[in-house]
């Protein structure tokens, strides 16, 4: 008999939830409802095995532990923190703490919290060189001392290529990396943004600060111009946790001068951050420009110039 | 399953496919991109399609009446209708992106034959989509550059009858030009192949709106018929209906203007010489080539003033009171004019009988429509997820003891090396196409045969699953069956099978 998803189910799970092998053997696919993960530990092959379950068995549930938080995580963050109760909303409320002065609701670090904490259930007790959990692009990392991750940076999902390439040692902070941008739904992203970049890919100590980060810088890329369309975000999704907000649904042609300042405007948010020590570099583009922020010290950089 | 919408205000709809429960506004999906709210209803987005033809008892085929949109339990209908369910590749899954299943291959019965359907989902960089617009309108010249958004995406290529041709995307405006003329060309075939209406010009030709099935928009103007034939071919189907009511008739079409008193039909109908000489050269008696420039105007001329074509009328042969009848090749355009005594054509009413005879011309020609065939090569490693032997697959196709079929609908192999096809997508279900970013286009492909031709091919046949095991996929649709579609389990009648 083939090989079918049903099949392929090695973890069972409660619920609409499915865990399995994706196809290759290699990697851990877990899916409930809008979380989609794709997870690959690098060890042993009895540790290996033992870390997917232990993944599989901290992702069943994890959905509706946030479910049952939702209309809390879906309220903008004020001076007090709400008080949270789930590991994964508590990650998520942390995440956006930084960014309370501004609108932000935890809902904005949710795909980077889930890829911690089942990264964190991935490896607790286990013998990995590497891992990572990939949350839809929001990724945490788990390294080895000594060990390293190479990773592409692909400005625009509708024509994927690799424009570059950034390397984490196991020496470097860095755990987390997270990309937003206006690519909404339908248009090969999964989430609004307010702001017009092609992508905003962060570096930061882990994927819920570097998903926050992302989706901030990403709103910042921005300027006033008559061919970006907007559309209050409820209009859109009734349940948005961004309200009447207004986020971008198209953008059409926009001057070089006019690129330079939008991206000039995010560069500038993610300069504030990186000395705040949020985060550790972020890589902006916005119709073929690029800014990299914090690059000298990430090995960070285009292609050809790597 | 139970229904897991309901619906809201506004149209919008709650799933509950999974905790969240998201509510979808129309035309929107939810957090997870699986679900829509399509008109009102919670749907798959991703459905693999099932086709189902309902046979009652006698045998006979009866329209599906069911709901053709029921989830889940697809396949615990009464058994006995199991072989009438064909499941096509749409939806079925490519090897990407990885966490889609693998393509099936699924096994059902059919007259007591055990028949095996093997259903995948072809990923296709060297493809194209030839596009048969019938018009006589000038839509640009041969070799011209077709362009979507701006970026090059295909070219005119030869006029067929009646029809202007238009070659569409391919492997070269694909992957070979810039990213973005790779992303337009994707995009705009997919368009057409999913029956979109698309917006194309032509260098130094038309502004085009096409779309499957439908009349073409030409400069603005919506193509309403098909030329009944070129100027000379009208003459010759209309001469005799003509003769009596009128001395002479001038069919203006851009490729050959037809001269009633000097073709051939006009001469068996032995009428006198008009002595009207129009401009042109002139290929044979009464067929003129070039007579204008193409364009909009009468006939795919550029022609407005029917009278600007004649180049000379012979005094010695033409006479005052001659009746003359200017025609395009779809009867759209007609005037009718008298000679006055300085042997100038005066414009007159029509009499009834011409009349009759240029709204006849009108009824013999067919609707114009803009034809969308999508034509693929099924390569080498779409047939290694077919047989470990992809040579023999080509072959039992080139024999057709395989049938090969595309979301269902009938294709033409072409002969020659390779599985090189064309589909009718107009024949095939709704948004039956896909495409990934590298870019390619994603088409569903069947295969068919017999389980045991299947074996001697070297097919996987650990991986066969009968059609009813299948239930376990939640997010199958059935949908009633193309009926103008031959029933892919039923023998292809040049089926040759080799000796031995």
């Amino acid at each position: 008999m083939m090989a079918t998803p049903a099949a392929r189910e090695i973890y069972p799970m409660a619920g609409s939830a499915v865990a399995a092998l994706l196809p290759d053997g290699r990697r851990l696919h877990l899916q409930h409802g809008p979380i989609d993960l794709v997870i690959e530990a690098f060890g042993a092959a009895d540790e290996v095995r033992r870390a997917y379950r232990q993944a599989a068995a901290r992702f069943d549930g994890l959905l509706d532990e946030l479910v049952a938080e939702l209309s809390l995580l879906r309220h903008p963050l004020g001076a007090r923190d709400p008080q949270a109760r789930g590991a994964v909303a508590r990650r998520m409320v942390a995440a956006c703490r930084p960014y309370c002065d501004d609108f932000i609701t935890p809902m904005a670090a949710v795909a980077g919290a889930v890829a911690d904490e089942v990264l964190a259930a991935l490896a607790a007790g286990r013998d990995l060189a590497r891992g990572y959990v990939n949350d839809g692009g929001d990724i945490a990392l788990h390294l080895r001392p000594g060990e390293r991750f190479r990773a592409g940076i692909i400005a625009d999902v509708a024509m994927p290529e690799i424009f570059a390439t950034l390397v984490i040692d196991a020496a470097a902070p860095v755990r987390g990396i997270a990309t937003s941008g206006r690519a909404t739904k339908g248009q090969g992203g999964r989430s609004f943004s307010r702001g017009i970049a092609d992508s905003v890919t962060v570096l930061a100590k882990d994927g819920a600060a570097a998903d926050a980060a992302a989706t901030m810088v990403a709103n910042a890329v921005d300027i006033d111009h008559p061919a970006i369309r907007r559309e209050p975000a409820r209009a859109l999704d009734p349940d948005s946790d961004l309200g009447d907000i207004l986020v971008t649904v198209a953008v059409g042609e926009l001057g070089a001068a006019e690129i330079a300042l939008a991206l000039a405007r995010g560069e500038a948010l993610a300069r504030r951050l990186r000395e705040a020590g949020h985060i550790h570099g972020a890589v902006l583009t916005l119709k073929g420009a690029c800014r990299v922020v914090g690059g000298d010290a990430l090995r960070l950089a285009p292609p050809h110039a790597a | 399953m139970a229904d897991p919408a309901t619906k809201g205000d506004q149209g919008i709809v709650t799933c509950d496919a999974c905790p969240v429960l998201c509510r979808i506004r129309p035309g929107r999906t939810g957090a997870c991109d699986r679900y829509g709210n399509v008109e009102g209803v919670l749907t798959r987005m991703d459905p693999m399609v099932l086709a189902q033809k309902v046979i009652d008892q006698n045998g006979q085929v009866v329209p599906f009446l069911a709901n053709p949109e029921w989830r889940g339990g697809v396949l615990s209908g009464p058994p006995t209708l199991a072989n009438a369910r064909f499941l096509t590749g749409i939806g079925s899954g490519t090897t990407y992106p990885d966490y889609k299943p693998a393509p099936f291959i699924v096994a059902s019965e059919h007259e007591g034959v055990d028949m095996v359907t093997v259903v995948t989902e072809g990923i296709f960089s060297y493809c194209g989509v030839k596009l048969k617009i019938d018009t006589d309108r000038y839509v640009g010249p041969e070799q011209a550059a077709v362009r979507c958004e701006g970026e090059q995406v295909g070219h005119v290529t030869t006029a067929e009858y009646g029809s202007q041709m238009l070659a569409v995307g391919g492997v070269r405006h694909l992957t070979g030009g810039s990213k973005k003329e790779g992303s337009v060309t994707c995009q705009t075939m997919l368009r057409l192949c999913n029956k979109e209406a698309v917006e194309l010009s032509v260098d130094g030709g038309a502004k085009l709106v096409v779309q499957a099935g439908k009349a073409p928009v030409i400069n603005d103007a919506q193509e309403e018929r098909m030329r009944v034939g070129c100027g000379s071919a009208t003459i010759g189907i209309f001469a005799k209906q003509w003769h009596g009511n009128v001395d002479e008739v001038i069919v203006v079409d851009d490729h050959i203007t037809g001269v009633l008193t000097e073709h051939q039909a006009g001469r068996f109908l032995d009428l006198p010489p008009a002595g009207i000489r129009v401009r042109g050269r002139r290929s044979t008696p009464g067929r003129y080539f070039q007579v204008a420039n193409p364009g909009s105007g009468w006939g795919g001329t550029d022609i407005k003033e029917p009278l600007s074509i004649i180049e000379a009328i012979d005094p010695k042969t033409a006479w005052p009171g001659m009746r003359l009848l200017m025609v395009s090749t779809t009867g759209e355009d007609a005037a009718y004019f008298v000679l006055d005594e300085a042997l100038k054509p005066q414009p007159a009413a029509m009499p009834a009988p011409l009349r009759k005879v240029v709204e006849r011309i009108g009824e013999n020609c067919e609707p114009a429509l803009v034809s969308v065939l999508f034509m693929a090569g099924a390569g080498g490693s779409l047939r290694a997820g077919v047989t470990e032997n992809p040579v023999k697959l080509t072959r039992s196709v080139k024999d057709a003891l395989t049938r090969v079929t595309s979301g269902g609908a009938p294709v033409y192999v072409w002969p020659g090396g390779g599985i090189t096809y064309m589909v009718d997508v107009t024949r095939m279900p709704d948004n039956a196409f896909g495409h990934v970013p590298t870019p390619a286009i994603v088409a569903p492909i069947e295969f068919t045969l017999r389980l045991d031709d299947y074996r001697d091919l070297g097919g996987h046949m650990a991986s066969v699953r009968r059609l009813d095991e299948i239930g376990g996929v939640d997010r199958l649709r059935v949908m009633g069956w193309h009926d103008s579609n031959p029933w892919p389990f039923d023998p292809q009648p040049s089926a040759r099978r080799r000796a031995g």
